[in-house]
């Protein structure tokens, strides 16, 4: 009985197939590489992202090329353009759909804080809806910038205690 | 290619006069004509487009306040006709609506009403067009602040989630708040500072 116990025990000469890790970083390895992205393109930034998507740039190097139109399907949203008032409760709607876990882009000016629209029709930032996890500076930001924030959005999701959170009601609301 | 059609159309609207125009033919209409006077355009002269139909207004203290303009074209002549109209000077200013001559009118009338308030009598469905249902302001008014007023947003339950509201924007020191000065120094857009559209209301001239 007790030489069977032992069996299941860390043995060193079982290194080579078995990989001792946290299971915070298998589950956000799996995670951060299958990013599957919601393009919520609102203007022009959206082709900025379709030429990100395109054989170019190519965001599938990346691990994120598997965009989907449905928010039921994908976990991170790109606002990708100017987001007006009329717009921003469909958006905040969209978002609410999306399952857990989720991240938000704010891809370039308009929709980081209302860009050159300093106007009466356009929300000054869509972090007022959503909570934004990454900012992308640009007008509208090239693909290479594009790629740049969802690599940095990688390296968030790979530092976050997903464990944790697996148990814990996520807190979506705006501070 | 340019005719005027001025004459032959005054003899049968004594009412219509001519209006200064750097281009195409322009005249001002009153507003019991302007059905008939529409009708007679499209049947006698061929304007068979409506190309454009906007408003103006012309000052909170200016009487009338409000005037419609209509950009007609004819795809047979090649020409256009500009028809300038007064709106009534009640609160919500009233138009005869054109949809029935042409249904183009239909969306343009929309945003004139979206835009300005101008109610256009006839229409089959006047509803906002590119603002927000329930929107309480009409932003091309002339005491209208281009930041905006302070309201709510569309759509109760993202507002009871979010806390979210229609702010005025922020106008200090934005993109294209250049200032012509004499150093780059006070050229710089964050040192100009215009914002009365924030903190102070707009000055009524």
């Amino acid at each position: 009985m007790s030489n069977s116990i032992r069996e299941y025990g860390y043995n060193s000469k079982v290194e080579g197939e078995v990989i001792v890790s946290t299971a915070d970083a298998v589950i956000n390895w799996v995670r951060k590489n299958s990013v599957w992205p919601m393009p919520m393109g609102l203007a022009c930034c959206a082709i900025e992202l379709m030429a990100a998507g395109a054989s170019r740039f190519d965001i599938s190097r990346f691990g994120m090329e598997v965009m989907r139109f449905s928010p039921r399907q994908s976990d991170c949203m790109i606002v990708a353009g100017t987001v007006t008032y009329k717009m921003a409760a469909a958006l905040r709607r969209i978002y609410d759909q999306m399952a857990s876990p989720k991240w938000v882009v704010a891809m370039g000016a308009c929709a980081s804080t209302g860009g050159m629209y300093r106007s009466y029709a356009v929300l000054q930032g869509v972090d007022r809806i959503v909570p934004v996890d990454i900012y992308i500076s640009g007008c509208p930001p090239r693909p290479e910038a594009l790629l740049d924030g969802m690599i940095c959005l990688q390296e968030k999701i790979a530092s976050e205690r997903s464990l944790k959170n697996l148990y814990k009601k996520e807190n979506t609301s705006i501070k | 290619m340019k005719t005027s059609h001025f004459q032959t159309l005054k003899q049968q609207f004594n009412s219509i006069t001519s209006r200064p125009s750097t281009d195409w033919e322009a005249v001002n209409v009153p507003s019991e004509y302007l059905v008939e006077f529409c009708m007679h355009l499209r049947s006698n002269f061929a304007f068979d487009m409506l190309v454009d139909l906007t408003a103006i207004d012309l000052g909170i203290n200016e009487s009338p306040r409000f005037v419609t303009i209509y950009h007609f074209f004819s795809s047979i002549n090649h020409n256009y006709f500009r028809v300038a109209c007064e709106c009534t000077d009640t609160e919500p200013p009233t138009m005869i609506s054109l949809t029935n001559i042409w249904p183009a009118a239909n969306w343009h009338e929309r945003e004139a009403y979206d835009m300005f308030g101008i109610k256009f009598q006839g229409h089959p469905d006047l509803s906002r067009i590119l603002m927000w249902q329930g929107y309480p302001y009409y932003p091309l008014r002339k005491d209208f602040p281009l930041a905006g007023i302070e309201t709510d947003l569309p759509g109760k339950d993202v507002v009871e989630e979010t806390k979210a509201k229609v702010i005025p924007a922020p106008l200090d020191g934005g993109p294209f708040h250049g200032v012509q000065a004499s150093t780059v120094k006070k050229r710089e857009p964050k040192g100009y500072d215009e914002s009365w559209s924030e903190q102070h209301p707009k000055p009524l001239s």
